[in-house]
């Protein structure tokens, strides 16, 4: 991070400005703080008929527990299509064949371009018009069908990535051991490209998990739709969504933390991904090509 | 398909997507670039406050966000940003997906400054500028341009994104998938390629316009 270099080391004068600053800083914190305090108490937010329910555990059992089991199940079963689907649309994309090549790619820029809660409405619609699944499995069906599209298109474009990112010898290696094109992307380039590109795999976890959120619409019993049924029933809807907020972001950020983990080990085995100043971000950046950005927002 | 526009008002939806993501997109860019600063300034409390701006909301659901933001400020809380509902609701979406966008902007600010040369800033403080003069004159200048791709990529999520306040209930594109889907099942298909392309007619030119204003502005080096 080049932040260090825009300021000298402060000296006696500008360290008490810091202070000054900093001072002001944590006042408007406060600040804001004592405003969301004061509405809290004007609200009645603060009684402890809203709180107590978290201490007793039967919120837990019944409502947020449950909520956060379906969150992961349809995270994970979202997880392993897509990574299946991005698998396959790589090895479409990066085919000799012009045809395979030009499908592909049409299937991954249409399931980029389209928001992901269009395709959970469209397809919530079909299943439960064409019967496909058992209606009460619908909601489920449509939030994995979203997240598997979307989200295997995104794998699909940092596996391409992460091969273009290889040197240009691995592959004229491969080939002139007497492997075909298709073994040396197999058994040489994939592996070396999943490994490269496993921190931003990882880094997909968190938009999955947090896409999972969608899934309120469609009616499926995530954590924040049951956490919803909590606060009808015990009427505290600000603090349910105060805890259940607090649960995402720990979760998500524990992910963000094992990403940078792993990106650290892959630097120090020399292996990174980040090949040079093309990657548009320098040193410290998120890896990988001009798109991994979009792949930490939420699509 | 033109039943869909004589039983449905199939243009207001589409108007207010676009005008949910351009509002968006500004109050999103106001509040990024105040939080960047903050994130790259020499006072640590401050410092301490972008990163934890950015660590809470990138990790929390943007469907979350804006729920809590109508749900909880409005109807709790009784904080009330318009008299009339729907305009009630409008604004929260906004204030919601700006408060989202915002972390992601700040984010792409950062990488932007992260392609300046640490020789730039330290000429400029050998000329004896300050911290906010440097920021000012310097860095955010070559900040934006050399952030343009990644700013891009986060204005095509956030177009994107504006489908999520469905969830209170703002009349944009999901909305009306949704209510096709209750009230003429038999269009469902119709409409999903018609919201389709609209997205694609949306979100590609971002891209294309985007990728070419960074490789015309972009300082080169």
């Amino acid at each position: 991070m080049s932040a260090g270099v825009l300021f000298d080391a402060p000296g006696p004068k500008a360290r008490m400005r810091h202070r000054v600053l900093g001072a002001v800083g944590l006042l408007l914190l406060a600040a804001i703080i004592g405003l969301v305090v004061w509405k809290f108490q004007q609200q009645g937010q603060f009684e402890s008929s809203k709180w107590t329910p978290f201490v007793h555990g039967e919120i837990w059992n019944s409502y947020l527990v449950p909520g956060l089991m379906g969150t992961l199940k349809a995270a994970a079963i979202s997880i392993v299509l897509a990574c299946v689907l991005g698998g396959l649309l790589a090895l479409g994309r990066l085919s000799t064949v012009k045809p395979i090549r030009w499908i592909a790619s049409v299937i991954v820029e249409f399931f980029r371009a389209v928001p992901v809660l269009l395709m959970m409405i469209f397809s919530f619609g079909m299943y439960v018009k064409y019967n496909v699944v058992p209606s009460e499995q619908a909601p489920l069906a449509a939030v994995v069908t979203g997240l598997a599209l979307y989200n295997g298109s995104v794998i699909c474009e940092v596996i391409r990535s992460g091969v273009d990112q290889l040197p240009k010898g691995q592959g004229e290696a491969g080939l002139s051991v007497g492997l075909t094109e298709a073994q040396t992307l197999r058994s040489i380039m994939l592996p070396q490209a999943v490994t490269a590109m496993l921190p931003s795999l990882v880094s997909q976890l968190v938009v999955v998990l947090k896409d999972t959120a969608l899934g309120y619409n469609v009616l499926y019993a995530e954590l924040l739709y049951s956490s919803n049924d909590a606060a009808s029933n015990y009427s505290n809807l600000v603090p349910v969504i105060l805890v259940i907020a607090v649960i995402y972001i720990i979760i998500n950020y524990t992910l963000t933390k094992i990403a940078q983990w792993i990106e650290r080990r892959i630097a120090r085995r020399g292996r990174s991904a980040v090949t040079g100043p093309d990657t548009g971000v320098g040193p410290g950046g998120p890896v990988g090509g001009p798109d991994m950005n979009a792949n930490t927002v939420a699509g | 398909m033109s039943s869909l526009f004589d039983q449905f008002d199939v243009w207001g939806a589409f108007w207010m997507t676009i005008k949910l993501t351009a509002l968006s997109a500004v109050f999103s860019l106001l509040i990024g670039t105040v939080v960047a600063i903050m994130r790259v300034s020499p006072v640590p409390v401050l410092r301490f406050l972008g990163t934890s701006y950015v660590n809470i909301f990138r990790n929390t659901p943007l469907t979350l966000i804006v729920f809590f933001s109508l749900l909880g400020l409005w109807q709790t809380l009784g904080v009330e940003l318009s008299s009339q509902l729907p305009v009630n609701a409008f604004r929260f979406a906004v204030v919601g997906l700006s408060i989202y966008h915002a972390a992601f902007v700040c984010e792409a600010l950062r990488s932007g400054v992260n392609t300046i040369p640490l020789g730039q800033a330290e000429a400029a403080r050998s000329i004896g500028l300050t911290f906010g003069q440097t920021l000012r004159e310097v860095v955010l200048p070559q900040a934006f341009r050399g952030a343009i791709t990644p700013l891009g990529n986060t204005l095509i999520a956030l177009a994107k994104n504006t489908t999520v306040v469905v969830t209170i209930g703002v009349a944009e594109t999901a909305y009306l998938m949704n209510k096709v889907n209750e009230d003429a099942s038999d269009q469902l298909t119709n409409m999903f390629l018609l919201a389709a392309l609209f997205f694609v007619l949306l979100t590609v030119p971002i891209g294309l316009l985007t990728g070419r204003a960074s490789k015309r502005l972009a300082v080169k080096r």
